[in-house]
């Protein structure tokens, strides 16, 4: 019996010490930041800060939801999650639901699904899609930053291997009362994978909500800014004019960047529980299917 | 797929039920993915024609179907362009070490983690080390950029600590490279573990059990057991990773990049943003562009073959 084992015991110790470590080790940096956050301007500012706060103050949180361009990339951002993950959901479980038949009902499946899988593997890269939102006359719209990724193959492939592990027996009895594929797809298959799809919706969301390129490139208008985009000026490239000059006249960027930080991160922390009980189970139908 | 053809043959052996009616004519079905070939058509096909840019010296004004063709003029520029051979190598440089780091690690993090036999303990733990995946590279730059500045924590602590001079993290080309593969394992370790963990739950515990019966010891039985039992799935993620080796991660190194270090820093990806969208260098950025994605198609074809060549792995 290992356990018994005196070595064993002291590597427990020791290991259970070290991954321990580790994992606060992997939050210590966000803590700081959000120490610093809390923090009045002079000790953050002279870097006194450490893992408590000095001077704690709101202030930083209360000149950001003061400022009119954060509430409207606030807004769109909102938009993007909520309108780009609906639209989303919808045309992927739909199609999944038709890829998921066999090819002897559904002759053109095979064709369907190479036609998808290409995509995956190749595509025209940032210039021909930044011409085609050009072309296409979606600049500066909401649109432009929900239609091109809307249907993602892998979430397809994802949601069509889990349709197939419905039992097809409650299809066929839905046929036999006279209900059609639709009325299949809405009333049999998606309250039946309702924690699938919830694992891919969340994703989706969570995908909206990071995404900051398609804004920098596509979005010229401030006030139709996504808040990732809009934050990626102010954290990254350290620009403070979206702010006004007056409201922000003795802040410290530094309490204001770490404000932005944990603003833009606090809704992912908000669905991390729910995400991290759902992924573990979605990460490994994609990954040992079968 | 067993069942399926069970299910099949029992319905064709009923005579009272029409097929015709039970299984509609599969109109139905291709309206159904229809939104789905639209949007893909639009937003992924209409963007692959426009690659022949690449060939052509493309001016916004006269349109694909109207700028001259020029051949193969930018991508002979490309490979005479010593500028290009440096980017090449910072790009496979990061994303091999890249992977090979969240390859070793995650899967030393797992075995560690499978000792732990307090389950509230490993959940906690767990929770911790996955959190970063989620957090977008916007967040996470902003971290570090602020982490590691001159006056950040990390420095002070250098020098409180140890007496080091202020380290350039993101301004000198070597530790910026460090910062880089260190940062993306701190994203995404924990995240990786998953799968090994998964592996590792579904080995047999009945080789345990006989291991314990001959008295094997508990290092003994990871050598023995746990490790041969990882092979097959080391070597799926290590295949199916062949992919990316031209992927150093846009976001990344986008998000913490300075002119200051574009010798060791700057990627592909980035050089293709800045050449395209800042320069205007349509036809040339695609060209680069386009030169990746083919490098990147090949291999991952051959990856997923080999992949399921060794071990059966299949993605539909």
């Amino acid at each position: 019996m290992y356990h018994k084992a005196l070595s064993y015991r002291v590597f427990t110790v020791f290991n259970n010490v070290l991954l321990t470590t580790t994992a606060i080790a992997c939050l210590l940096p966000l803590f700081h930041l959000l120490m610093v956050s809390f923090s009045s301007t002079a000790p953050a500012n002279s870097g006194l800060v450490t893992f408590w706060p000095i001077g704690f103050t709101l202030e930083a949180y209360a000149k950001t939801f003061n400022n009119a361009n954060f509430l409207s990339s606030l807004w769109v951002s909102v938009q993007r999650t909520v309108i780009g993950t609906a639209l989303a959901m919808f045309v992927n479980a739909i199609a999944a639901y038709a890829l998921a038949k066999d090819t002897r009902i559904f002759r053109a499946r095979n064709i369907y699904l190479w036609y998808f899988v290409v995509t995956m593997l190749f595509t025209g890269g940032l210039i021909p899609n930044y011409i085609l939102i050009l072309k296409l006359g979606l600049m500066d719209t909401l649109m432009a930053l929900i239609l091109p990724g809307l249907v993602t193959v892998y979430n397809v492939i994802l949601l069509l291997n889990f349709f197939r592990t419905v039992p097809k027996d409650l299809e066929e009895s839905a046929f036999i009362d006279g209900a059609g594929y639709f009325r299949s797809f809405i009333s049999i298959y998606l309250p039946i994978s309702l924690p699938a799809l919830a694992t891919i919706a969340l994703f989706t969301m969570v995908g909206h909500w990071n995404a900051y390129f398609d804004g920098l490139i596509y979005i010229k208008e401030s006030k139709n800014l996504p808040l990732a985009s809009f934050m990626q000026t102010i954290i990254v490239q350290a620009d403070m004019t979206k702010f006004d000059p007056v409201m922000v006249a003795n802040m410290s960027p530094r309490t204001i960047r770490a404000s932005q930080i944990f603003i833009g991160a606090l809704p992912i922390l908000a669905v991390y529980p729910f995400l991290q009980r759902f992924f573990v189970k979605g990460v490994i139908i994609g990954a040992v299917k079968e | 797929m067993d069942t399926n053809t069970v299910q099949q043959v029992t319905l064709e052996d009923t005579p009272r039920i029409k097929r015709k009616s039970s299984y509609k004519q599969p109109w139905m079905l291709h309206f159904m993915v229809l939104p789905a070939v639209v949007f893909v058509f639009i937003f992924s096909y209409v963007p692959m024609s426009g690659i022949v840019m690449a060939f052509q010296d493309y001016k916004a004004a006269l349109g694909i179907s109207g700028s001259p063709w020029v051949g193969l003029k930018h991508f002979r520029y490309m490979f005479e362009n010593e500028y290009f051979l440096q980017i090449t190598w910072n790009t496979l440089f990061f994303a091999c070490t890249k992977i090979l780091m969240n390859l070793i690690i995650p899967f030393i993090f797992a075995l560690l983690l499978n000792e732990v036999r307090n389950t509230g303990l490993k959940r906690s733990i767990q929770t911790l080390v996955y959190l970063p995946h989620f957090l977008s590279w916007v967040i996470l730059a902003g971290i570090l950029i602020d982490l590691l500045a001159q006056t950040g924590l990390v420095n002070q602590m250098l020098t409180h600590l140890f007496g080091i001079k202020p380290i350039f993290f993101l301004g000198d080309g070597t530790w910026f490279r460090f910062t880089i593969i260190f940062s993306d394992v701190w994203k995404e370790f924990g995240f990786n573990t998953i799968v090994f963990l998964a592996a590792l739950a579904g080995i047999n515990p009945a080789l345990y059990e006989a291991a314990e019966v001959d008295g094997a010891s508990r290092l003994k039985q990871t050598f023995h057991i746990t490790i041969p039992s990882l092979v097959s799935i080391i070597v799926v993620v290590g295949t199916l990773a062949l992919g990316n080796v031209l992927n150093a991660n846009f976001d990344q190194v986008f998000n913490l990049y300075t002119p200051l270090i574009y010798k060791q820093g700057d990627i592909i990806d980035t050089f293709v943003y800045r050449q395209g969208l800042l320069s205007g260098q349509f036809s040339f950025a695609t060209a680069v562009s386009l030169f990746k994605s083919m490098i990147s198609l090949t291999l991952i074809v051959i990856s997923y073959r080999l992949a399921y060549k060794i071990a059966g792995y299949r993605i539909f």
